[in-house]
């Protein structure tokens, strides 16, 4: 067994393993470790690939801030891991949505074979040594800032339009908004921009 | 030397996890980052075509789809707030006045 596959099999199971493990925790701060567990198995799956870049950016922007996000509500909203989480849902409804999970699993396998697995000897295998420039910080930059630079720019008013939006939706409302209570004392507004940080 | 369909298998398998995940959580949060799995298993093969093609455009997309996951986790986990002020549970069986 070379040493490309044996990372990619440890890695590809420690990914498989950590996601499945997520959606079956009942407590949401496990799920939350065991997916940052999962990303930095994937982020080895891209190195692997080439993409060095991205999986630093992967482990950086996910686990870094957003997962962390995740963890700052989850401590915030102070959730019992006692609560009832629907595991009294008959199980037939389990059963079919395990079921329709792995069907569509096993079509996009049988896809993925046809397609890609017989046959294309030319792109079978993957070199992993990466080449030169392939995946670096300066090609990803060259091609972020020439051909999809109108993209790129695009996602700057999407960053602004969901920080807003955010915002607006994770403010408590003022006591001005509030005509039926007019006792309500004011809520300081900058307690709750906090929510909206990333 | 690892073949490409390998990659794919594992990204496929991911997607289909967070598929599970959609489906079967009944925890709001829990059901976010199932969504943010699947976003992820799609830059995985993205990835892995950008490297059997030799060709770097999916690493411009694997950018963009970060920027788009993180816009929904800020979203959703704003609304995942106000849901809980309003309801006092994150159990998205409860949130069913829209149902009929």
């Amino acid at each position: 067994m070379s040493l490309d596959l044996a990372i990619f099999v440890v890695s590809s199971v420690i990914a498989v393993f950590g996601a499945a493990m997520m959606i079956f925790q009942r407590n949401p701060v496990a799920s939350v470790l065991y997916l940052i567990l999962s990303l930095v198995a994937q982020a080895v799956l891209y190195v692997q690939l080439g993409a060095a870049f991205v999986g630093a950016v992967l482990i950086i922007v996910y686990s870094g801030a957003i997962l962390v996000l995740f963890l700052f509500v989850i401590m915030m909203l102070n959730l019992r891991s006692s609560e009832d989480l629907g595991e009294n849902s008959p199980p037939i409804h389990r059963f079919v949505k395990y079921f329709i999970s792995i069907l569509f699993f096993l079509e996009l396998a049988f896809v993925i074979r046809v397609s890609v697995g017989a046959g294309s000897t030319t792109t079978a295998g993957i070199e992993t040594s990466t080449d030169g420039l392939f995946g670096s910080v300066e090609s990803v930059a060259t091609l972020l800032f020439t051909r999809y630079l109108y993209p790129f720019e695009l996602t700057s008013i999407l960053l602004l339009s969901a920080i807003v939006g955010a915002v607006i939706i994770a403010r408590r409302a003022t006591a001005d908004e509030l005509p039926m209570k007019p006792d309500t004392p004011a809520e300081p507004i900058s307690q709750n921009l906090n929510e909206g940080h990333e | 030397m690892v073949p490409i369909s390998a990659y794919l298998i594992v990204g496929v398998a991911l997607f289909a996890i967070g598929t599970v995940g959609v489906l079967v959580s009944r925890n709001m949060i829990v059901l976010l980052m199932s969504v943010e799995l699947m976003l992820n298993a799609a830059n995985l093969c993205l990835i892995t075509f950008s490297r059997s093609q030799n060709i770097m455009d999916g690493h411009a997309f694997v950018f963009l789809v970060l920027t788009i996951a993180a816009a929904e986790a800020a979203v959703g986990l704003a609304m995942v707030i106000t849901l809980y002020r309003n309801r006092e549970t994150i159990n998205i069986d409860r949130f069913n006045l829209l149902k009929w």
